[in-house]
């Protein structure tokens, strides 16, 4: 048996309060405060205390999709990005970059954000790149 | 922010303006309790009894999108007093004078008009606020959420400018960010109109900057946003979408409108970790992994870069985002090989000036504000501190607008739209938890005990929504939190999501669509029932 405190941070909302995800064995088990950020100081919100429950959730997408005959049917990774890359390379050749879009993510990664919106702006020479901060 | 979560507490006085603090932003919510036990006075402007206005000294209730005819209200009595702060206002401020010209036309009389308040609680905000030693200001997206929305925002900033509230400990103009890394993407370059820190897409400089740091050719022109994303993909322009965790379909106003936008797509791929509204409708969806089980860094409402630590594998075969960005740019034809997101964060400090000083060893005991452009600078809490960004801080001189959709005899309540306690954005991670579901397992409308009674409705009955765009079926919650003549609904429930009534008409400088007010109608379920079995 393992068990392991992995401090990070919060995924819900903008305060960014500190926390510590329970790990045993490679199950997310609970979530606990973090004391030693001084914004939240040993708290958390009801939806902090629960962060760890939609994780391994059931519903989760455990492997990329294709449409094929109108329904979206479990592919390998290989599939799925050679058809997203040569779909999106299509596209750009035949209308231009500028015909392409591109919604990057208030909930994934600053390193994340950054890769996205540098693949759209070097890959189609376009600024068609916006997310949900309106919204 | 301007200024950090923890001086709020020091406050004297809070004034909080379209912001649900106690249900979006808890541990915010948290330093004004504080604040107010350790002696501040609490001011809330919304239209809603929410939480904190029942410790507020003075809560008040404006007509929705009259925020800009309240703070010019105030300023007229800050002024016609001689409250403002008249060193601050000479030595970092610019536009004094037609900003004194044009809050002359809000006497407190005007004011109470156009917002339903009196002219008396407008007076005692204006002393309250004016009268603070620091006085913060707090908001969200019902400030944001408008035709003028970019008003609301220069009207607070005029208002904390002439009251010498900035740069200082406890004072500030702060935007509540609602989703955890929406500072983040921003700053990111995640928008259309900016690279990394902001750095405009037009300027011919910044445009050579990044084309020699990225070895490749750029466009100054400025892109689409969200919304005109989905016009260009009805009218043809636009072919393909990549849309990276989010769900437009759900968050986005008008959800019919956006559904039919995003199905003309000639091609369609998202990257999630749930199948959302917005992945039923693509032609490939990757599943991408959650924050427990990739690194990286989030950017708080703060400006405080936060690490995020893996905790755990991805289910199944999902991998980190990062890591499916890479492999599709490479396949695309443009290799990517980053072997960590620490060496990603490390190209984001050399092009983001604001990042430069940052790294994950910096930020491994505790997360640091930006600015920070080098690796001896301690970060930034309070913003603005000796002098503003452009030099002098410019006023504004804004006149009241009306919202965009006003009632009618077809639809004569208004709808406003919020969040509950237990549910985020458009449920796709709460409504996945077991313990927050089971505290709100579905939505519902809440409307005063006086229109319920005029349109025979009991508490939780189903009613019928209705607006120009669409209609829901809903629950009904009588309550008198919220005043006759309105209505409010979250969007966290997609089977009777607000979004489907909400206007989309946008501001037209930042393009936010007015989520916070539209026309509506609301009829007993029955009665629609009998009439459509009658025909
Ligand atoms: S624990 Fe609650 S208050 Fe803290 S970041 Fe998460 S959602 Fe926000």
């Amino acid at each position: 048996m393992e068990l392991n405190y992995v401090r990070t941070t919060c995924p819900y909302c903008g305060c960014g309060c500190e926390m510590l995800l329970e790990v045993l064995d490679g199950k997310l088990l609970g979530t606990f405060p973090a004391k030693t950020n001084p914004m939240n100081q040993g708290k958390l919100c009801i939806k902090g205390w629960n962060a760890h429950e939609f994780v391994q959730s059931p519903e989760r997408l455990t492997k990329p999709l294709i449409r094929k005959n109108g329904e979206l049917v479990e592919v390998s990774w290989d599939e799925a990005l050679d058809f997203t890359a040569s779909k999106l390379k299509e596209i750009k050749d035949a209308h231009g970059g500028d015909s392409v879009a591109f919604l990057t993510s208030a909930k994934c990664t600053n390193e994340e954000n950054y890769l996205l919106q540098k693949f759209c702006r070097i890959g189609f020479g376009t600024n068609n790149i916006d997310h949900c901060a309106r919204l | 922010m301007t200024n950090s979560i923890a001086e709020i507490e020091d406050s004297q006085c809070v004034f909080v303006i379209g912001s649900n603090t106690t249900v979006a932003h808890p541990l915010v919510a948290h330093r004004i309790y504080r604040a107010k036990a350790k002696g501040a006075k609490v001011i809330v402007a919304d239209p809603r009894r929410i939480h904190l206005a029942s410790i507020a000294d003075i809560h008040v209730s404006q007509n929705l999108g009259s925020d800009v005819a309240l703070v010019n209200g105030m300023m007229n009595v800050i002024l016609s007093k001689g409250l403002h702060d008249k060193a601050f206002v000479e030595e970092r401020t610019e536009g004094f004078d037609a900003l004194q010209e044009m809050v002359k036309n809000y006497p407190p009389e005007r004011a109470a008009e156009i917002t339903g308040i009196s002219a008396e609680d407008i007076v005692r905000m204006a002393e309250t606020y004016a009268g603070a030693e620091a006085a913060s200001i707090l908001y969200t997206m019902g400030i944001t959420q408008h035709t003028h929305g970019v008003d609301n925002v220069k009207s607070l900033a005029n208002l904390a400018m002439l009251t010498g509230n900035l740069g200082k400990y406890g004072a500030g103009v702060n935007p509540l960010r609602g989703q955890n890394n929406v500072q983040g993407a921003c700053d990111m370059g995640g928008l259309p109109n900016v690279y990394p820190a902001y750095q405009v897409v037009t300027d011919a400089g910044n445009k050579q900057k990044f084309e020699d740091a990225w070895q490749a050719k750029l466009s100054d022109r400025v892109g689409y946003t969200v919304m005109e994303m989905m016009h260009g993909l009805e009218d043809g322009s636009l072919k393909g979408m990549v849309i990276l965790g989010e769900n437009p379909v759900g968050s986005d106003p008008d959800t019919t409108h956006v559904k039919h936008a995003l199905e003309s797509a000639e091609f369609l791929a998202v990257i999630d970790i749930f199948l959302t509204d917005t992945a039923k409708l693509a032609h490939v969806v990757l599943p991408g992994a959650s924050y427990a089980e990739k690194d990286g860094t989030f950017s708080n409402t703060e400006r405080k870069v936060l690490r995020v630590r893996k905790a755990v594998e991805p289910v199944g075969e999902s991998k980190p985002d990062w890591q499916i960005i890479c492999e599709l740019s490479t396949r695309f034809g443009l290799p990517m090989a980053y072997s960590s997101p620490s060496e990603i964060f490390d190209e984001i400090a050399k092009v983001a000036p604001s990042y430069g000083g940052l790294s994950y060893e910096r930020i491994e005991a505790c997360g640091i504000p930006w600015p920070c452009p080098s690796p001896d600078h301690p970060g930034t809490p309070i913003l603005h501190k000796d002098r503003f960004t452009r030099g002098k801080g410019l006023f504004h001189a804004i006149e009241y607008r009306p919202p965009d959709e006003l009632i009618d005899d077809e639809f004569p309540l208004q709808l406003t739209t919020g969040r509950y306690f237990p549910h985020y954005h458009t449920g796709t991670m709460t409504r996945n938890s077991p313990t927050l579901h089971a505290e709100m397992p579905e939505g519902h409308v809440e409307i005063n005990q006086e229109d319920a009674s005029r349109l025979g409705l009991k508490d939780r009955e189903q009613a019928r929504i209705v607006s120009r765009r669409g209609e829901i079926v809903s629950k009904v919650i009588v309550t008198d939190s919220i005043d006759p003549g309105m209505v409010f609904m979250s969007f966290h429930f997609m089977e009777a999501n607000a979004n489907v009534l909400t206007n989309p008409a946008l501001d037209p400088i930042c393009k936010i669509p007015e989520y916070k007010v539209c026309a509506v109608r609301v009829e007993k379920l029955e009665q629609v029932q009998a009439a459509a079995a009658a025909e």
